[in-house]
């Protein structure tokens, strides 16, 4: 696990060090609150009713019999949401979670019932009688976009569509620059593929829960697991008609989430059945319902046409993309425009992208949304390229890499990035030196993230006895309690084991966007370090008091105040403590706090390597070796980093070689459990060999970016590649799962 | 309906609860008893996040109903440090990171305890073939591997029965 830092920059005394985490002993002894381990007094369990229908229009709801039933005490259709507020017939987010006029995927609920136990509940929705006629349905990108398709929704598709498309082709983008048939009039071979990638879900091993208590002039409060209750909040009150105020949003330990829980599922249901009886009402996902009506990944189907000269210089590259990501408009068909080139300095490229609706669950973002497909097709043809070429697949990436200066494929033009830096590390790897056997084949990809800011908020409090207490507002996925503890630590210059952090409610803080684009340690990092440079101020001042000395006379080095120089006078320093310990006779309690919507987040690029073995009497491939290069711009806890860097690429690996939704004829979902969704286990798996890179992003003081997402960028195409090398056969369809590979050895003999 | 008596041992500790036939131990465990620390994942045995012993064998919880185990000894994540002294497990995971979300840490843990009562010594292969029911979202696996070998190597060198 080497740590590669070309260009040192700053000296650090906390951050780049591994500390335990500080909320770890509640982890390994089972103390820790997650979503569902909540319960209040009185409190009613609530159930929903789903419809194993592709696509169906709702004739009648009929409660009369369930309503009835001893313990049950409230249930609700959509109909019950129009009453609150007749603006709910247009919102998205409510109708993916309760059907209105159609059941528009398999598992969509059209009623929800809260009972005093889960099998008055159970009985109640069996009583419930839903009477509804079945439409035509589609489920596949092909199908939708086909001029004669069944329309999964009218109106919602936008003006710039072009021609030739049914109505559920909703969106399109296009990106890039240059004339491209001048610049594949310039290549010596030119390689045009189609490629397709399954739904997979994000796979957390913690189903949605939440526990919602409102009553009936609006007042509420929501327990709940989610990446972002201020998100949840906003999604919530506009459902409601009630003002932020009202609705006070906690979020609980989250037990992963990897995007799927940015957005709402089964918390305005929660509240609305809570409203209703007067009584609490904790709803908890089945893992059917998770996979059933929960955000997988769109599918993509990607025709990728690439020109390369003899030398192994990209001449023009481009990508027609179509994503289908359910029964609901989105926006992740724009950001795999955008990534599809992003890690190749271009002349002339273009990419262009269709967002298609098909009868499936609404799409949710997952780790890096959109740039996993386009890049895996891209990543693809390249190495097919340099096969052609006989060029090693590292060389001519480092010959095409982005650099700083490079104008991107989707617009920006590059500050400091790493990803050359990042393959030249990969090159030097003993991984990429070592000898293969027979059916073995090695595989090399590159993946990009945008990475996010926003807006952030960081309370820090200095306690009367030097400890110091931060308040942020976003929920901690991955271990960033103790990555922000390490900031405020390294900024204030005092002991890691002085400092505190929690995620507070939404009561208790000003707005934080979801945790999501790998924006935590960048943007509540950099929003520590403003608020801790706040409370320094406040501290010279207090030690300028103390000495009676001006206070710009006074500075803040290594945890201490220190007269500035020798006009200002002798002093012993002070320290944080001692300040804090009087500070109640200098003026009171002393703080901290930084609000900021932040930019500069700095892209990101990460290179894998992949050795597998494909077996080839079964298609099977197994995993033999895995190295990951990416650019952390700054570790603050290199074994989180690492973390990220592991934990995407399994998830990358499953996306390659086993996950997918499957689908039967009746458009029925065939395989909503971890049985037949088969995740990575882990004798499925070598060692992840993570190597960070520190490139440091201008736009953060400690240099760092964000870490989470590239990861999972990588694995499709390297593993792609590393088995279309060993079978001397070249795939263009994921999952490569042993059937489809087996079926490809067997039809190439 | 009526309910069932059920006399258990939970972490050492003498427990009785009525419940319905069909309600599973898990339900139980959560539900009844308070032990949240055993997580619902699945409710098909499919990912080992409600791990726990029962009889000395490693069970998911959601696979075995709560009035079959009258009379029978459990040990669940809550009974797995002495008072609040961690055991070696515990420890290691913390040292190497090998949790991010910790929802599926409490199962791993209790199954790798499993593992190390019969085997002090496992290579990374029976330990990865052991957890293989255990699955873990966040983490790759790597640094749970490492976790449960430098736990084994530790418990060796000191004397593994003290913990076990």
């Amino acid at each position: 696990m080497d740590q590669i830092t070309p260009k040192p920059v700053k000296q650090f005394k906390v951050i780049g060090t591994r500390p335990l985490r500080p909320d770890g002993i509640e982890k390994v002894t089972g103390k820790a609150i997650y979503g569902a381990d909540l319960s209040a007094p009185n409190m009613l369990f609530g159930l929903m009713l789903r419809i194993n229908e592709p696509h169906a229009l709702i004739e009648s709801i009929d409660i009369s019999i369930a309503e009835k039933l001893p313990g049950v005490k409230s249930i609700i259709t959509f109909k019950d949401f129009i009453k609150i507020n007749p603006d709910n017939k247009y919102n998205e987010t409510l109708e993916n979670c309760i059907a209105n006029e159609k059941v528009l995927y398999d598992g969509h609920a059209v009623a929800a019932v809260a009972a005093i136990n889960l099998n008055i509940a159970k009985k109640a929705l069996k009583s419930i009688n839903v009477k509804f006629k079945k439409l035509p349905f589609v489920i596949n990108i092909e199908d939708a976009m086909n001029k004669n398709a069944p329309l999964v929704a009218k109106g919602k598709k936008n003006e710039n569509i072009p021609d030739g498309f049914s109505d559920n082709v909703v969106q399109y983008c296009s990106f890039g620059h240059g004339n491209l048939e001048q610049g594949f009039n310039e290549s010596d071979k030119v390689i045009k593929r189609t490629f397709k990638t399954p739904s997979v879900h994000q796979g957390y091993i913690e189903p949605h829960a939440c526990l919602a208590s409102m009553s009936d002039d609006g007042k509420a409060d929501l327990w709940c697991c989610t990446q972002g209750h201020y998100n949840v909040r906003s999604i919530c009150s506009n459902i409601f008609k009630i003002d932020n105020s009202q609705l006070k949003v906690t979020a609980s330990e989250i037990g992963g989430g990897f995007g799927g829980k940015t957005t709402v599922f089964i918390e305005p249901i929660a509240l609305a059945l809570s409203q209703k009886s007067g009584r609490p009402v904790k709803i908890v996902m089945s893992r059917e319902e998770v996979f059933k009506a929960t955000g997988p990944t769109v599918s993509s189907l990607v025709d990728v046409k690439i020109g390369m000269k003899k030398n192994g210089k990209i001449s023009a590259a481009k990508a027609i993309i179509r994503y289908e990501g359910g029964a609901f408009p989105n926006e992740t068909y724009e950001l795999g425009a955008q990534s599809a080139f992003a890690a190749y300095d271009l002349k002339f490229v273009k990419t262009e992208a269709y967002n298609v609706l098909t009868n499936r669950p609404a799409q949710a973002a997952y780790r890096a949304p959109g740039a996993p497909q386009s890049i895996y097709a891209v990543e693809s043809v390249i190495d097919e390229l340099c096969q052609y070429f006989n060029h090693d697949p590292l060389y001519v990436r480092i010959l095409n890499a982005a650099d700083k200066g490079t104008k991107s494929s989707y617009g920006p033009t590059f500050e400091d990035i790493g990803l050359k830096a990042t393959l030249e590390a990969a090159k030097v790897h003993s991984h990429y030196t070592t000898p293969l056997k027979d059916n073995q084949g090695r595989g090399v990809a590159c993946g990009f993230w945008f990475n996010f800011g926003g807006n952030t908020c960081v309370s820090l409090n200095i306690n009367f006895d030097g400890t110091v207490g931060i308040v942020e507002g976003n929920p901690d996925i991955g271990g960033s309690r103790s990555s922000i503890s390490q900031i405020a630590a390294e900024e204030l210059g005092i002991s890691l084991e002085k400092v505190k952090t929690i995620i507070a409610d939404t009561n208790s803080l000003g707005h934080n966007d979801v945790t999501d684009g790998s924006r935590v340690t960048f943007s509540v990092g950099l929003a520590t370090i403003k608020a801790a440079k706040a409370a320094k101020k406040e501290l010279c001042k207090r030690a300028a008091k103390l000495w009676g000395i001006d206070e710009e006379a006074v500075i803040w080095k290594d945890g201490y105040a220190y007269p500035a120089g020798a006009n200002a006078g002798i002093q012993d320093p002070l320290s944080l403590e001692d300040i804090a310990k009087v500070s109640s006779q200098t003026g009171g309690p002393i703080a901290g706090h930084y609000e900021v919507n932040a930019e500069g987040a700095g892209v990101s690029f990460g290179v894998h390597l992949v050795d597998v073995e494909t077996d080839l009497e079964t298609g099977h491939t197994k995993i033999l070796r895995y190295t990951v290069f990416q650019d952390a711009g700054k570790a603050i806890h290199p074994s989180y980093v690492e973390g990220q860097m592991q934990g995407g690429s399994v998830q990358g690996i499953g996306w390659a070689l086993n996950e997918e939704y499957i689908y039967n004829n009746e458009g029925k979902l065939q395989n909503p459990g971890f049985l037949d969704y088969r995740i990575p286990v882990s004798s499925d798996l070598p060692m992840i060999d993570p190597v960070i890179l520190e490139i440091p992003n201008p736009g953060h003081p400690y240099g760092v970016r964000g870490v989470g997402e590239t990861s999972i960028v990588p694995p499709l195409a390297a593993i792609n590649n590393a088995v279309s090398r060993a079978t001397n056969i070249r795939f263009t369809e994921l999952p490569l799962s042993p059937p489809r590979v087996l079926k490809a050895i067997l039809n190439n003999l | 309906m009526k309910k069932l008596h059920v006399n258990v041992s939970v972490n050492k500790n003498e427990q009785e609860f009525l419940c319905n036939p069909e309600d599973t131990l898990l339900d139980v465990l959560r539900n009844d008893l308070q032990l949240t620390g055993t997580k619902e994942g699945c409710s098909t045995g499919d990912c080992g996040a409600c791990s726990i012993i029962l009889d000395k064998k490693l069970v998911c919880s959601c696979l075995v109903l709560a009035a079959e185990v009258d009379g029978s000894e459990i040990d669940t994540i809550e009974g797995m440090a002495n008072g609040n002294k961690l055991h070696p497990l515990q420890k290691k995971f913390l040292e190497h990171a090998a949790l991010q979300c910790g929802i599926c840490t409490p199962g791993i843990l209790v199954a790798a305890k499993a593992l190390l009562e019969k085997n002090l010594n496992p290579t990374e292969q029976e330990v990865r073939y052991w957890l293989a029911g255990n699955l873990c979202r966040c983490t790759g696996y790597d640094k749970i591997v490492r976790a449960v070998m430098d736990a084994a190597f530790e418990m060796r060198n000191e004397n593994g029965s003290n913990y076990t």
